[in-house]
């Protein structure tokens, strides 16, 4: 295995970004999960596949967007839908799940147009769809390192303020902290680690990086700090095991990654049970 | 000698949509007292001290912190506040009590700023202080009710404010160590020098341990010292709530 990773690019772009994706998924997921919005990970990951569709339809009718990488409409998509579920959110006060099925729903339809209007599907979307091994560019693997170094600072820099907003937005609001603003920069990182995920785990598989690490984590750490250890460690695991798998087995990797993920969590309900 | 206010409301209003919840409420907390603000459910205390707190604006009025209008105040670590447990976290959040009551410094540290020494002695110095530093490594659900609820003032007293806020604090605590809670709080006033502001329907209990008392019921019905309102007569207290209210607490019937 180290041979072959050694030996071809494609390899090294997808086990590099694989690694990445394995810490940052799960570090915002730990925020996620407490914060129960487990499902806005979810919309914003079909959001995502609406502006990879429209990246790759606009690639192939407007000749000077051909060469721009479907990954960063991606991007913009999904972090203009972040911005949209915040407002929608605040339209439907108290509906506010509501936000959820309006932009899973919008991203899958606007998805489908621009799908359709690319001549249906091929296997560049497939591997958007469920994660591919040998489909991570150079480019793409840049771009996760990019997204990579500004969510570990961020988070780094922000910790307690995330922290003190998970555990209690109405206490974070009433200290003074700029409770808005740190939410804003929190949605707008994970629209961003959606985005870039995908090209590993794919569209319908993102979320499941980011819960199930965390879900297993909770069950066997003690505080937050080693929940958010744990899920990385859990995040790492799953994403290798599932990339090697993956390769090996000539499979998608988002159905490895996503399976180890859940034997993984398993794995931590039957060891706490055991303990009780 | 003038005494200090620490907070000063003055002729605040307050509706949601058109219905009114407060009516020129006038109440000033002095340095060093320990007010109880007392009404029945619904008389509009949360969203008094959601206005206190600059969650909420008054329709009109003035709020001054510390002699400043709230507008201008910045100084929101010199308040501590503890919410009603129930309503504002969820307990099976993944944090220790170390974690939660460092929470309590995010402010006062400022963005980008990472806790230290000094800060880390803070909380075990807090935590100290309502008797729960045996407690340091432990998971906030893993914990009773009242246990939960000192780890929640250890929170609001780590950055050393000035007055401490406390929204039925008792709630879900069982009566035995209600006792205990409030000899704790009594333990902050007189020998720390806190400020405290209780919000409570429940008179009975604090009665013979707060200095002043306020009754709410969207007008402020009575504010004064609690020498002034034991000598209110049966009458005046049952307008305060339009109906009898129980001065005496259940251990002091006999």
């Amino acid at each position: 295995m180290i041979e072959a990773i050694l030996k071809y690019e494609f390899l090294q772009n997808a086990f590099l970004s694989g690694a990445v994706i394995g810490i940052i998924a799960p570090l915002l997921g730990a925020f996620i999960v407490v914060r129960r919005l487990s499902l806005i990970a979810d919309a914003l990951s079909h959001v995502t596949l609406s502006g990879i569709a429209a990246g790759l339809y606009l690639g192939q009718t407007v000749p000077t967007l051909a060469t721009v990488n479907p990954l960063y409409f991606g991007m913009l998509f999904s972090v203009g839908g972040s911005l949209l579920i915040e407002r929608l959110r605040s339209v439907y006060k108290h509906y506010q799940e509501l936000a959820i099925p309006i932009m899973m729903s919008g991203g899958i339809g606007i998805g489908v147009i621009f799908i359709s209007l690319a001549d249906g599907f091929n296997t560049d979307l497939f591997s958007y769809l469920f994660g591919s091994v040998s489909a991570v560019s150079r480019g793409d693997f840049y771009a996760v390192i990019a997204i990579g170094i500004i969510v570990l600072v961020t988070v780094f820099l922000l910790y307690k303020e995330l922290f003190v907003l998970s555990f209690d937005e109405e206490y974070a609001k009433a200290s003074g902290i700029p409770a808005k603003a740190v939410h804003l920069a929190f949605i707008i990182l994970t629209a961003l680690v959606i985005s870039v995920s995908m090209r590993i785990v794919g569209v319908l598989l993102v979320s499941a990086l980011m819960t199930l690490p965390v879900a297993a984590a909770m069950r066997v750490a003690k505080g937050f700090k080693q929940t958010i250890w744990l899920s990385i460690l859990f995040g790492e695991t799953a994403v290798l095991t599932g990339l090697v798998s993956a390769f090996y087995l000539n499979l998608a990797p988002g159905g490895t990654i996503v399976v180890t993920s859940i034997v993984l969590l398993f794995a931590a309900i039957l060891w706490k049970k055991d303990r009780n | 000698m003038e005494q200090k206010t620490v907070i000063d409301i003055r002729d605040v209003n307050f509706r949601y949509d058109r219905e009114s919840v407060l009516k020129h409420i006038n109440l000033s907390v002095p340095q060093g007292a320990f007010v109880g603000l007392v009404g029945p459910n619904g008389s509009g205390k949360s969203t008094l001290l959601k206005i206190i707190l600059g969650l909420l604006k008054p329709k009109e009025g003035d709020v001054v912190l510390f002699g400043t209008p709230q507008q201008k105040f910045k100084d929101w670590d010199r308040i501590g506040f503890v919410s009603q447990k129930a309503n504002s976290f969820n307990t099976g959040f993944p944090a220790t009590v170390h974690e939660v009551v460092m929470g309590g410094l995010a402010k006062k540290m400022g963005l980008f700023h990472r806790p230290g020494q000094k800060e880390k002695e803070a909380v075990e110095k807090a935590v100290k202080a309502v008797g729960m530093e045996s407690f340091l490594k432990r998971n906030i659900g893993d914990l009773s009710g009242g246990q939960q609820q000192r780890v929640f003032i250890a929170r609001a007293i780590v950055s050393n404010p000035s007055i401490l806020i406390l929204d039925e604090p008792t709630v879900g605590v069982d009566r035995q160590n209600v006792e205990s809670f409030y000899h704790m709080l009594t333990h902050l006033n007189k020998e720390l020098g806190m400020t405290l502001l209780l919000v409570t329907h429940d008179i009975g209990t604090i009665k013979d341990k707060v200095t002043h008392v306020a009754c709410l019921n969207k007008y402020l019905h009575f504010h004064g010292s609690m020498k002034q309102f034991i000598q209110l007569d049966e009458q005046e207290l049952s307008h305060l709530y339009g109906h009898g209210i129980r001065l005496l607490d259940h251990h002091h019937d006999h």
